[in-house]
């Protein structure tokens, strides 16, 4: 067990290293870009005494590494943001605040966030039955016609962006058929049932094209184990082939379908953004398009830096439950 | 290139292969897929039309950025006159709702910037991917820690997240296609710098490149000369599947609205705008969505085929169970030390997921 508490740990200060590179990148990124960096995050509609404001806020006068501290000291303790007549405290974790909106960065993401996690989580639980089921079953049926069928399926699914998928979806169930209303955002607590209704055709949008990634490994991970010596004494055992396939073979084959889901949590969020920008969910990724368009500078990092956050958890998540699945991970 | 797949074929599966044969053989292995033979003279095709895109216009006698607004309707929102959107003999596929300007001309240069800003973004992402894996593989302890925890943060970077942010902060004046080839360019090179280093590792042990130290050769040119060659083929692998994910980057990004912008044409800013008019000029929305669709699957079903053609065991796997207890797949296959053996099984499963990214 100590050495599942090792491996625990390193990835732990692993986690906590990678986090703390990549608010250095993003800082230097964007905060020791060449031009006034003062007048980019304020944004293009302020005027010299807002400018000015921003400099202070920032501390631009004072060395680089004191800047990136004070950077810092905001995100674990909080800091104070003078709006010129008033003082206002962001408190930890402070990701600063936007200048055009005058609202606390943190704030705007909280209050986006519902949306976002309603899609990814709902898309996820799709993408997982979907790909999975295909990917068994094309295993399962391999060298006949079915399986042919379903890796033209899966192929085809991989190779459509998904904006694309959700553009035909949208125009054909809710434009031609009628089938749905053009997708609208309900918020779980007040209707649970028009909120499933609602986030349906973006599941699916987001969640066809990850299944297809889904099948193909699952696919080939099944293969492998039903390749293996043990599969062959179940099947000398006289044991069921749907037993030998649905049970013992995806029971080998999941450890790297649940390393592949966590490490699609990064390209979820990239779909999600899609997504949303296409049904017009008012999530965190719709509010990033904007704030890029805008150039809304602190909403921008708060949101890459949130994003990272949770992509390099899910990392860490998934060598976790990667070793659990399979202990000679640790072992080794 | 024949010397540097026969020496891969040698490392990887221990069957000796004559070192003349193995460009022969990549051909003949790749011939051999009728898929991936249909799926070349897609792309060839769509190379040729995206290089004759002037030609193509000419015979059209249109260009794409000329405003029509003669062939539009106005009074009914910008709908264009006629039916399918328009299509006439001087406009062969119907003009744009709103602007008018021409479809065909809009579509074949659209696949410049598709094809163009693909291709060049996988040529940076290799250069620094093979710079960083090469270096990281032969550098002394620190140097390899360092780079390789470099491409580990590269990695865990949602790559559609940090696109759209450092498109945010660079000037409008700064051109779109150049820019958003880099920023595809310099965030999506970390899977490519693992394999590399892998495979570097791997061949750093083999005689021939002991005996290239014994006589002694530098590092630079051992890298050069010895283990640049041995790179070619999991790199061609990696690299014909970076294609088709960097199109749907780039057409992602486009249709957000932050990637290329008009009047560049782009099949992602085209599909922007799609679902309003898809009633009444449904060439609008299929056009473009169609060209994507096909570009993407005929590259991804090619870049399949490539590495079945350079790894056969890749295809048996994939095809026939092997048996053999061999995890997962061509970028952790080799050179893996035990302490790192859960990252690289977890890596192996985040390159796919890398590549998932940037076609989502």
């Amino acid at each position: 067990m100590s050495g599942f508490g090792g491996f625990l740990l390193r990835r732990a200060v692993g986690a906590v290293v990678t986090l703390l590179a990549i608010s250095v990148i993003v800082y230097v990124v964007f905060y020791v870009t060449p031009g006034n960096v003062a007048q980019i995050t304020c944004g293009p509609r302020c005027s010299p005494e807002q400018v000015h404001q921003v400099a202070e806020q920032l501390k631009l006068g004072d060395p680089l590494y004191l800047r990136y501290w004070h950077f810092l000291q905001g995100l674990f303790v909080g800091q104070d943001f003078s709006t010129g007549t008033s003082v206002e405290h962001c408190a930890a974790p402070c990701l600063g605040q936007s200048y055009q909106t005058d609202q606390q960065v943190l704030d705007i993401i909280l209050t986006k966030l519902p949306v976002s996690v309603s899609l990814v989580l709902g898309a996820m639980v799709l993408w997982l039955l979907l790909g999975i089921g295909t990917g068994v079953l094309s295993a399962w049926r391999r060298g006949r016609v079915s399986e042919r069928v379903l890796t033209a399926v899966t192929l085809a699914g991989t190779a459509t962006p998904v904006f694309v998928i959700g553009l035909v979806l949208m125009i054909v169930v809710c434009g031609e058929l009628q089938l749905l209303p053009f997708p609208q955002y309900v918020n779980f607590s007040d209707d649970p049932e028009q909120w499933a209704w609602n986030l349906l055709l973006p599941w699916f949008s987001l969640a066809l094209i990850e299944a297809a990634a889904f099948a193909r490994l699952t696919r080939a991970a099944m293969l492998e184990t039903l390749a293996e010596d043990h599969i062959r004494t179940f099947r000398a055992y006289g044991v069921a082939e749907r037993s030998v396939v649905g049970r013992h073979a995806l029971r080998g084959a999941l450890a790297p379908v649940i390393a592949l889901n966590a490490n699609n949590v990064g390209s979820a969020v990239g779909g999600a953004v899609l997504t949303e920008t296409l049904f017009g969910l008012p999530g965190i990724g719709q509010e990033l398009v904007h704030a890029v368009k805008v150039v809304d500078l602190p909403v921008v990092v708060g949101m890459v830096l949130v994003t990272g956050f949770f992509v390099v958890l899910a990392n860490a998540v998934a060598d976790v439950l990667y070793a659990v699945a399979d202990r000679r991970v640790v072992l080794a | 290139m024949s010397e540097a797949l026969a020496v891969v074929e040698t490392a990887g599966t221990g069957t000796p292969v004559p070192a003349v044969s193995g460009a022969r053989q990549f051909w003949r292995r790749l011939r051999a897929q009728r898929a991936a033979l249909v799926a070349a003279a897609v792309v060839a095709l769509l190379v040729l039309v995206a290089l004759a895109a002037p030609l193509l216009t000419a015979l059209e006698g249109q260009d794409p950025t000329t405003y029509h607004p003669t062939l539009i309707d106005s009074a009914r929102g910008g709908v264009p006159i006629g039916s399918f959107g328009g299509v006439s003999a001087d406009h062969w596929l119907g003009v744009e709702p709103q602007t008018g300007r021409d479809m065909f001309a809009r579509l074949v240069y659209g696949a410049r910037v598709s094809l163009g800003v693909a291709l060049a973004a996988t040529v940076v992402q290799i250069a620094i991917g093979v710079t960083v894996g090469v270096a990281a593989a032969l550098g002394n302890r620190w140097v390899d820690q360092l780079l390789s925890r470099a491409t580990d943060i590269i990695v865990s970077m949602p790559l559609m997240i940090m696109s759209l942010a450092l498109l945010a902060i660079v000037p409008a004046s700064f051109p779109r296609p150049v820019l958003v080839t880099l920023v595809i360019g310099l965030i999506a090179w970390g899977s490519i710098a693992k394999i590399v280093r892998a495979q570097t590792l791997s061949l750093k042990g083999l005689d021939y490149v002991s005996a290239a130290r014994l006589s002694g050769w530098g590092t630079w040119r051992i890298a050069r000369r010895e283990l640049l060659p041995g790179l070619a083929a999991p790199v061609i692998t990696y690299a014909a599947l970076l294609v088709p994910a960097n199109i749907s980057v780039e057409a992602a990004l486009s249709f957000l609205g932050v990637g290329v912008k008009p009047p560049t044409p782009s099949w992602g800013q085209m599909l922007t705008a799609a679902d309003v008019w898809y009633q009444a000029a449904p060439q609008y929305l299929l056009l473009p969505a169609g060209a994507l669709f096909v570009t993407v699957l005929a590259l991804t079903v090619l870049g399949d085929g490539v590495r079945t053609a350079l790894d056969p065991r890749a295809a048996s796997r994939l095809r026939v169970g092997t048996g053999r207890k061999d995890t997962t797949g061509t970028e952790n296959a080799t050179g893996k030390t035990p302490e790192n053996a859960a990252d690289g099984a977890a890596r192996g499963a985040a390159g796919s997921a890398n590549e998932k990214e940037a076609s989502a």
